[in-house]
């Protein structure tokens, strides 16, 4: 057996039961993500609660079907660590369209 | 310089655990990444690129809905469809959410089987994959059309502000090419593993290598990014 397939083949070897309890509580999950429109949940409640939903799936997906949970520390943060940039951008953008909403607002009136 | 050592000699190599250890493995002259491939650390690298891909667009997104002075429309309404004469709202994404999660179970599943050298039941839970893939675009192709018969363009919509239309189309533009290339790749790799490939060490057409049934994996690692970017593009864009 190659080295490359000898590495994986003992290292990804998980029971299918995990794999069935994670594809079951990304249904409840996404039923739960969706309830949460079907009900019309307003404000901070439902934006927390998407953000909770879509953690907690995006975390289950990417720790236990793309197996980074069993990989290594220096293949995990080099994946993981570099997206969470990201939301300094998010800030970043967020500081700008509020600015053009104001020059929007002050310039153009209500509508642009 | 001394030559790189094999693969097989590092894994045994003693690290510290935690952070220390991941600072020994970034260190110099070695191998980063000990005990994976060079095909799963290059798929992982570039999902992270397509992350940030990904990551602009529905930053983008974020600032043309936070910037306009016009209310967005609402996409509870917009997706709405009427079943059996019921008024059911988002219906047709929370169906497409269902589906794209299913075919990411049984891909979880046919890598399990991969590496089982389990050939038939690898090969059928990724055309299986491959199959919940196509529909989910066939979906995405219904709800384009329903909204462009309605009258949605890049440039405007009968709703609100014009922005909803450009991010709309891009978005979810580019996530169903993604599913449409990921089904793609499965057919192929689901072809190899049916036809015993990895069983019989036959060579790649245009590598010449050999393959291995960790090419599921790494077919797997795509096919559940694209699902990855599916939650996210459920959260911010249908769901907010």
């Amino acid at each position: 057996m190659a080295p490359v397939e000898a590495h994986a083949a003992q290292q990804q070897h998980h029971p299918i039961k995990l794999y069935l309890l994670v594809w079951g509580l990304l249904f409840v999950l996404s039923a739960f993500s969706y309830m949460v429109d079907y009900l019309g949940l307003e404000g901070y409640l439902r934006w927390s609660l998407i953000l909770i939903f879509m953690m907690l799936k995006a975390g289950l997906i990417v720790a236990v079907f793309m197996h980074m949970a069993w990989e290594r520390l220096a293949l995990i943060y080099t994946i993981l660590l570099p997206p969470l940039l990201v939301l300094v951008f998010v800030a970043l953008m967020v500081s700008e369209s509020n600015y053009v909403l104001l020059t929007r607002l002050l310039f153009f009136g209500a509508a642009p | 310089m001394s030559a790189p050592l094999k693969p097989s000699s590092l894994e045994t190599l003693p690290r510290p655990s935690g952070l220390a250890g991941f600072a020994a493995d970034w260190a110099s002259d070695q191998r980063a990444f000990k005990n994976v491939s060079w095909g799963k650390a290059m798929m992982w690298i570039f999902l992270l690129s397509d992350t940030f891909v990904f990551g602009c667009f529905l930053i983008a997104y974020m600032s043309a809905r936070m910037s306009t002075a016009v209310p967005w429309p609402n996409p509870s309404e917009v997706f709405a469809l009427e079943i059996g004469g019921v008024h059911v709202p988002l219906i047709l994404i929370a169906i497409m959410t269902f589906v794209l999660i299913s075919s990411s179970g049984t891909m979880a599943m046919a890598v399990n089987y991969g590496y089982r050298r389990d050939r038939r039941k690898t090969a059928a839970l990724m055309l299986i994959t491959a199959l919940f893939g196509a529909t989910f675009v066939g979906m995405q192709a219904f709800e384009w059309s329903k909204l462009i018969a309605e009258g949605v363009r890049p440039w405007g919509n009968p709703w609100g502000a014009a922005q909803f239309g450009s991010t709309f189309f891009m978005i979810t533009g580019f996530h169903g090419t993604h599913v449409t290339i990921g089904v793609i790749f499965l057919l192929i790799i689901a072809r190899k593993v049916w036809r015993g490939d990895f069983d019989t060490e036959r060579r790649g057409f245009f590598t010449s290598r050999k393959g291995h049934y960790e090419i599921v994996e790494i077919t797997g690692l795509y096919w559940h990014f694209v699902d990855l970017v599916w939650v996210f593009i459920f959260a911010f864009f249908y769901l907010w």
